[in-house]
């Protein structure tokens, strides 16, 4: 196993418009998405809010099957709801499989129900695919600053995206690490039942975690000395800066959102 | 000239009154001054590397003090002007960067210290061009190898623009090409940029390129002096369980064997020349 294949988050780099958009506006932005796609109920809107989602995948030029793969993990909870609803929901039954009774009611909120969390993922994988992990923490950091006076700890939070961010290969590497020695002295993770493979793991995680803890012992004293003090009067290099280009999408998006909750 | 820091008559002990109570530094006086690049150098549990961190309060003395440019580091609301005067740089380079591309890295300091972002950019990309990383900017720190990671860290602390810059053995982890990278990046921060270094190392060989030598042992300096006046010493270094270059080494085996060598070489270059010149010498006699 080559642990250091796993790749973190899943921004794919580009030049597109999609890509050049200030990190903010794309959060703001498939939040609206999201919210529009809680409150509309025809299937008119959830294809109008589709053609807008894939519109924009299409201008961002990050292949579609990239966003629809975000799906996969969710495959099992869609069909299992949509089960739930074509069979439990009252109406005019279509079909029956002995008792179980098939309705169209159950069918149509089956299907909505379907549309709605595809279309939440790929919105929202729209903003990952297409934003890299620290523009992401930024735009985050800056949208959630003017909520830290109700004490929403935005600095920090963004600190600890950024070092996990920063980390998640260096503990990779040492988990290959460890296994490979563990591996050398005979340690078996592959043979076995789930319990046997679940407790060859012990001796992987106990010197990881020590190690960890060690590495954040020795990362808090670097930051210390290199005067860190927390967010309080901390500038930063990369400026986030609104552009017409993100008025202009902002404007739009919400506009297209508003009219197909008004109208559809 | 005036020095950047004083050490005066520092004793530390750990766990002072516990059970574990050891005393680590021992009546230790030193100073560094600007351009000057200090190799301390001594064994495990010298108290070599106790020494680095009080040099920008991440230990205050237990008895006697240390003044960073006349800031005593005792004093706590001077804390972030000590720290920003003295840049620190560890040992393990993966544990000491924090961000995830090289140029978030080398401006976290001056981020912190509230630099405007136009001149974060200008002192980034100047202390990449320092340590020899330009053209990295955006490269992930786990891509890097040890001695780029190393220097990585070193143009972090340098976009601070310290006075003075602590290396606690900054080479144990590296393999020998990212040791030499590291090693002539420290050696151009002290002659190039005027800053004071202090090289904590238990290479001897790498103590070979500073300009004053101290040699710790049990807390207390053992030796002091130009690399050329300490490794002429090759008795008490053996005495206190230290080597000397191998170079050196070779150059008393010859003297002990009648060879009249004029003076304690620190590099084969040294060596190559005095040896050329004896024979040289003997050639023309003959």
């Amino acid at each position: 196993m080559n642990l250091s294949s796993v790749a973190i988050g899943q921004y794919m780099p580009g030049e597109s418009l999609v890509h050049r958009l200030d990190p903010r506006t794309k959060i703001m932005l498939s939040l609206v998405v999201v919210v529009a796609l809680f409150i509309v109920k025809s299937a008119w809107a959830y294809a109008a809010l589709g053609a807008l989602i894939i519109g924009t995948v299409m201008a961002s030029r990050v292949p579609l099957k990239m966003v629809l793969r975000g799906l996969r993990p969710l495959l099992f909870v869609m069909v299992l709801t949509f089960g739930l609803h074509l069979f439990m929901d009252p109406g005019e039954p279509i079909f029956r499989i002995g008792k179980i009774v098939a309705t169209d009611k159950g069918l149509a909120q089956g299907l909505i129900t379907v549309a709605r969390l595809s279309l939440l993922i790929m919105a929202t994988s729209t903003v990952t695919l297409t934003t890299s992990p620290i523009a992401f923490t930024d735009g985050l950091e800056s949208l959630l600053k003017p909520l830290s006076f109700v004490g929403v700890p935005a600095h920090e939070l963004a600190m600890m995206m950024t070092i996990a961010l920063r980390f998640i290969p260096t503990l990779l590497e040492e988990t290959d690490k460890i296994m490979k020695a563990q591996m050398a002295r005979g340690a078996d993770f592959e043979t076995g039942n789930i319990a046997k493979r679940a407790r060859a793991m012990i001796p992987i995680l106990v010197p990881l975690f020590v190690s960890a803890f060690r590495r954040a012992d020795e990362l808090a004293m670097a930051m210390e000395a290199r005067c860190y003090r927390g967010g309080q009067g901390r500038t930063r290099l990369r400026q986030l800066r609104l552009g017409t280009l993100d008025m202009a999408a902002l404007a739009l998006v919400i506009a297209y959102a508003v009219t197909v909750v008004a109208v559809l | 000239m005036k020095p950047v820091i004083r050490v005066e008559n520092v004793s530390y002990t750990y766990d002072g009154g516990g059970p574990g109570e050891v005393d680590a530094l021992l009546d230790v006086s030193l100073e560094v001054a600007g351009g000057e690049l200090v190799a301390v150098i001594g064994h495990n549990g010298s108290g070599k590397s106790t020494l680095a961190k009080h040099m920008n309060a991440i230990f205050v003395p237990t008895r006697g003090d240390v003044y960073v440019l006349g800031m005593n580091t005792r004093d706590e609301s001077r804390l972030w002007d000590i720290r920003q005067t003295v840049g620190m740089v560890f040992q393990n380079p993966d544990n000491q960067i924090v961000a995830t591309t090289v140029e978030e890295d080398v401006a976290f300091g001056p981020e912190n210290l509230g630099v405007p972002p136009t001149e974060i950019r200008r002192r980034v990309d100047e202390a990449l061009s320092i340590v020899d990383m330009t053209g990295h900017e955006k490269s992930a720190p786990h891509m890097l190898s040890g001695g780029q990671k190393q220097r990585v860290a070193i143009a972090g602390v340098i976009a601070m623009r310290p006075r003075c810059i602590v290396l606690d053995e900054p080479t144990a982890m590296l393999d020998p090409v990212g040791r030499s990278e590291v090693l002539a990046t420290v050696r151009r921060l002290a002659t190039d940029e005027g800053i004071a270094v202090v090289h904590i190392t238990h290479f001897m060989n790498e103590a070979v390129l500073a300009d004053r030598v101290v040699v710790m042992e049990g807390g207390r300096i053992a030796l002091e002096g130009t690399p050329r006046e300490v490794f002429s010493q090759p008795a008490t270094l053996r005495r206190l369980d230290l080597d000397v270059p191998q170079v050196t080494e070779l150059a008393y085996e010859l003297r002990a064997a009648g060879a009249p060598l004029p003076r304690c070489p620190l590099t084969v270059a040294e060596l190559v020349d005095d040896i050329a010149a004896l024979v040289g010498k003997g050639a023309r006699q003959s």
